[in-house]
C-alpha cells in the first residue's frame, strides 16, 4: 500500500543529496579531527567548512556553533548551561559582595563559601522566563530548575497560540537570566515574534547597564528614573550580580529552520537551538548557536572538543550531514513556503467543509507552512491515527494514550483549550513530498473514519466549551500544575 | 517477536517504547461487537445505564443493558478512547451475553484480567482502559438494581481520603496504580505531588499500592 506520510514535524526522511554529501565520511574519510595526520586533517577540514556553511547563513561568527547530538541536547545544554553558569556568578557575588550593593551586616555565608545558601544574603533566586507551550527539551528542563534554586516563569501563549512580546516584558527581573521562546512551536506550528522579543530583552539589558553606568556617577538619578519608569522592577536595581549581559535569549528554531529566516542578528538571540532530523538531515545531531562572551556552563566534559562547551569525538558524518541539510533548506526555504501554503489552507479549508466540529489549533495564517493541527471533537486521537494508519495515512495527535506520561497535549491546554479538545487533537504535517493528490485522498478516508468514530463515541463536547467536561473525574486535579494558571508553583517530592 | 503482535503498534515519540496490540484488539477494535449505533430515545428501551469517564485519561464508556431473569440478556455499548478501550469494551459485551448471557451476580464477578486473557494482552500502560469496562458495568448493574428495587445489591465505590493534607484519596492512588505505578515514589509522580509526608500515611498508602497491584496485576 502507498503510505503518505504526513508527519513531518516529527521527522524526515534524509534528502538524498545530504545522504550523498555524508557518504565519504563513514569509511572513507574517517579519521578524528584531533588527529594532526592526513585523515584528522580531513575531518578537521570538513568539520570547519560545515560550521563555515552554518554561520554564513545564520549570520554568525564559526567560534559560536557548537555541534551536539541534537535538538534536545542543544536546548539542555542552552537551559542548564546558562542556570548553572548563573549560579556560579551568585555565589562570586555572595563571596565577594559588590560595594554597591547594600548588602547590610555581612553573614557568616560572606566569608564561607561552604555554607552558600544560594541567592543569599539578597534573597533572590535566578529567573527564568519560559513558555506553557515550549518544547519538553525546554520544558522538563525548567521544571526541573523551578524545584531547584531557580525561579520559572511560565508565560501563557493566548488561544491563538502566540506569545506577546509584552507580556514578556512584564515578565522581566533584574535577576532574570534567561528568556527561551521557541521560534515555531512543533504541535500547533504557530511562529513566535521572535525579533520582537529579541528587541524587548536587548531593551532591557540596556537600561540596566544605563543604571550602573549612573550609579558610578552622581548625576545619574534622572536616567535612572526614566528606566525605573519603564520597567519599575529595577527602581532597587542596583547589583552587578545580574549584570547587563541578563538576560540571555534562547529560541529552539528547530521546526522554523526550514521555512524561516535564522539570521540571529534579525532575530536578536544570544542562542539558538538547530537539528538535523527536521530538515531531510540526519537524526542525532543538531548545533547550538552560542553569541561570543555569552557565559555557559558545558554539560558534557571531557575532551575539550568544541570550544570546551561539548566535549566528545566530532560525529563528522553527521556534522556534514547537518550542514549539507540545513544549507538545503535555507536555500529552499522561500519556495517550499510558496508550495506548502496553498496545500495547508486547502487541507484545513477541506477537513472544515468536509468534517463537522472541527477546531484549528494556533493561529490561521502565523503558523509554519506545513502545519495543520486540528481537534476533531467526539473522538479520540489514538484510534484515529491507528484507523487511518491502516488506510495508508501516517500522522500524530496530542491525546493522551500516546504519551509517555498519560498527559495529554501540554500545548492544546496551554491555548486555554479543555482536556477533550487535547485528546481530540491531530496533527497532520506536510513535507516537501506532499502533493495535493495525497491530500485528496486523506479527504476521501478521513471524514468517514470520522463519522465511524463517532457512532462509537458516547460523547458530544460542546465547541464553544473552555471548561473541562468532567473535572471531578480527574485524579488529583487541583493539585496538577494547572494550564490556564499564570503562576507556577513546582510540587516538591519526597525523596 | 511473537507474530500476532506485530501488526499495529504505536511508537512513543518520546520514549521510543513501542506498543503492540494483538490481532484480537485489532479485530475488536475495527469491527467492534455490541455498539449502539444510536442513542436510545426512549428511555425505557433498555433496562439500565451507567457511565463512567476520565476525561484526564481521555476515555469514556457509556453502557445500556437489557435483562431477562438475572441474566444478562444485551449488552450495548460506546466508547470514547483508544484502541484498547474500544476493543476492551466490545470484548467485555461479548463475555457478558454470550452462551445466552451471564447472570447478574456472574457478570459482576469478571475481573479486568478476565478481559485481558481474553484479549490476549494489552500492553501495560493500556490496562485502566479494560478495567473501565467493568467498572461502567458496575454502574449500570447498579441503576437496574434501583430500578428495580433491589437496593441492597448496590456497590458503591466511595472515595477515602488518604492524605488529607493534600486532599488524596483511595481512588487518586488506584488511578495511578492502573496508570503503572508501581511503588510510593511512582504514586507521587503520577500525582505530581509529594503524597504521604507522615509515616502513617505514607503505610496507608503503600499497603494500597499493594492491594491495587495485587487487584489488577496479581
Amino acid at each position: 500500500m502507498k503510505r503518505i506520510y504526513l508527519d513531518y514535524a516529527a521527522t524526515t526522511p534524509v534528502d538524498p543529496r545530504v545522504a550523498k554529501a555524508m557518504e565519504p565520511f563513514w569509511n572513507e574519510n574517517f579519521g578524528n579531527a584531533g588527529g594532526l595526520y592526513e585523515e584528522g586533517r580531513r575531518a578537521k577540514e570538513a568539520l570547519t567548512k560545515s560550521r563555515e556553511t552554518i554561520t554564513k547563513l545564520i549570520g554568525a561568527k564559526p567560534d559560536e556553533i557548537i555541534f551536539t547530538s541534537g535538538g534536545t541536547e542543544s536546548d539542555n545544554l542552552a537551559v542548564f548551561g546558562v542556570a548553572n553558569a548563573a549560579l556560579q556568578v551568585v555565589a562570586r557575588a555572595v563571596v565577594s559582595p559588590s560595594s554597591k550593593s547594600d548588602f547590610g551586616t555581612p553573614k557568616k555565608s560572606d566569608f564561607f563559601p561552604g555554607d552558600l545558601v544560594v541567592g543569599q544574603p539578597s534573597g533572590v533566586k535566578p529567573h527564568i522566563i519560559i513558555t506553557k507551550f515550549e518544547h519538553h527539551a525546554v520544558l522538563t528542563p525548567c521544571e526541573q530548575l523551578a524545584k531547584e534554586d531557580f525561579d520559572v516563569t511560565f508565560l501563557d501563549v493566548g488561544e491563538n497560540g502566540i506569545v506577546d512580546p509584552e507580556d514578556v516584558r512584564k515578565a522581566l527581573r533584574p535577576e532574570t537570566v534567561l528568556v527561551s521562546i521557541m521560534y515555531a512551536n512543533n504541535e500547533i506550528g504557530t511562529i513566535q515574534p521572535i525579533a520582537e522579543v529579541g528587541k524587548v530583552v536587548k531593551d532591557f539589558r540596556m537600561a540596566k547597564e544605563q543604571i550602573l553606568k549612573d550609579l558610578a556617577s552622581p548625576t545619574g538619578v534622572s536616567t535612572r528614573n526614566f528606566s525605573a519608569e519603564k520597567y519599575p522592577c529595577l527602581s532597587k536595581f542596583d547589583t552587578e550580580t545580574f549584570g547587563k549581559q541578563y538576560p540571555y535569549f534562547h529560541t529552539d528554531a528547530c521546526q522554523a529552520a526550514g521555512y524561516l529566516d535564522l539570521n540571529v542578528n534579525n532575530l536578536g538571540v544570544d542562542l539558538m537551538t538547530v537539528n538535523a532530523s527536521k530538515i531531510y538531515g540526519p537524526k542525532g545531531v543538531g548545533f547550538l548557536y552560542k553569541r561570543s562572551g555569552v557565559k555557559i556552563k558545558p554539560q558534557i566534559i571531557g575532551g575539550g572538543q568544541e570550544m570546551r562547551m561539548r566535549s566528545g569525538t566530532e560525529n563528522i558524518p553527521l556534522i556534514v550531514g547537518l550542514a549539507k541539510a540545513f544549507e538545503l533548506a535555507q536555500a529552499e526555504k522561500d519556495s517550499e513556503t510558496a508550495r506548502l501554503v496553498p496545500l495547508r489552507d486547502y487541507f484545513i479549508s477541506e477537513v472544515m467543509k468536509r468534517i463537522p466540529k472541527v477546531v484549528l489549533n494556533g493561529h490561521t495564517t502565523k503558523r509554519l507552512p506545513n502545519n495543520i493541527n486540528v481537534s476533531i471533537l467526539d473522538i479520540e486521537g489514538e484510534a484515529l491515527v491507528l484507523y487511518l494508519d491502516s488506510k495508508g495515512i501516517s500522522f500524530s495527535t496530542g491525546s493522551a494514550c500516546t504519551s509517555e506520561s498519560l498527559d495529554p497535549s501540554h500545548v492544546i491546554l496551554a491555548l486555554g483549550k479543555p482536556y477533550e479538545f487535547a485528546h481530540s487533537s491531530m496533527r497532520f504535517t506536510l513535507g516537501r513530498s506532499t502533493t495535493k493528490t495525497d491530500i485528496d485522498y486523506v479527504m476521501g478516508e478521513l471524514p468517514k473514519t470520522v463519522e465511524w468514530l463517532r457512532i462509537v463515541s458516547p460523547i458530544s463536547v460542546d465547541m464553544n466549551a473552555s471548561g473541562m467536561s468532567h473535572p471531578e473525574a480527574f485524579a488529583g486535579e487541583n493539585l496538577r500544575v494547572k494550564a490556564k494558571s499564570k503562576s507556577y508553583k513546582p510540587d516538591v517530592l519526597l525523596k | 517477536m511473537d507474530d500476532t503482535k506485530k501488526d499495529i503498534d504505536v511508537i512513543n515519540q518520546y520514549t521510543g517504547e513501542k506498543w503492540y496490540y494483538t490481532d484480537i484488539v485489532k479485530d475488536h477494535f475495527f469491527h467492534p461487537r455490541n455498539l449502539l449505533m444510536e442513542k436510545p430515545k426512549d428511555e425505557n428501551e433498555f433496562d439500565a445505564r451507567g457511565m463512567v469517564g476520565s476525561p484526564a485519561c481521555g476515555d469514556m464508556m457509556e453502557m445500556w443493558m437489557k435483562v431477562e431473569g438475572e441474566k444478562v440478556k444485551e449488552l450495548k455499548w460506546k466508547t470514547f478512547g483508544c484502541a484498547s478501550a474500544i476493543a476492551a469494551t466490545s470484548i467485555y459485551s461479548v463475555m457478558l451475553t454470550e452462551n445466552g448471557g451471564l447472570t447478574l451476580d456472574e457478570a459482576m464477578k469478571v475481573r479486568p484480567q478476565d478481559v485481558m486473557k481474553r484479549l490476549g494482552g494489552l500492553p501495560n500502560r493500556k490496562i485502566h482502559c479494560s478495567v473501565l469496562a467493568d467498572k461502567a458495568f458496575q454502574k449500570t448493574a447498579n441503576d437496574y438494581f434501583r430500578k428495580t428495587g433491589q437496593n441492597s445489591r448496590i456497590v458503591v465505590e466511595g472515595a477515602r481520603v488518604i492524605d488529607a493534607r493534600l486532599n488524596i484519596t483511595d481512588k487518586d492512588i488506584e488511578e495511578a496504580v492502573l496508570e503503572g505505578a508501581a511503588n510510593l515514589e511512582e504514586v507521587q509522580q503520577k500525582l505530581k505531588v509529594g503524597v504521604g509526608a507522615s509515616d502513617e500515611v505514607k503505610t496507608d498508602i503503600e499497603s494500597l499500592i499493594r492491594f491495587y497491584r495485587e487487584k489488577y496485576y496479581g
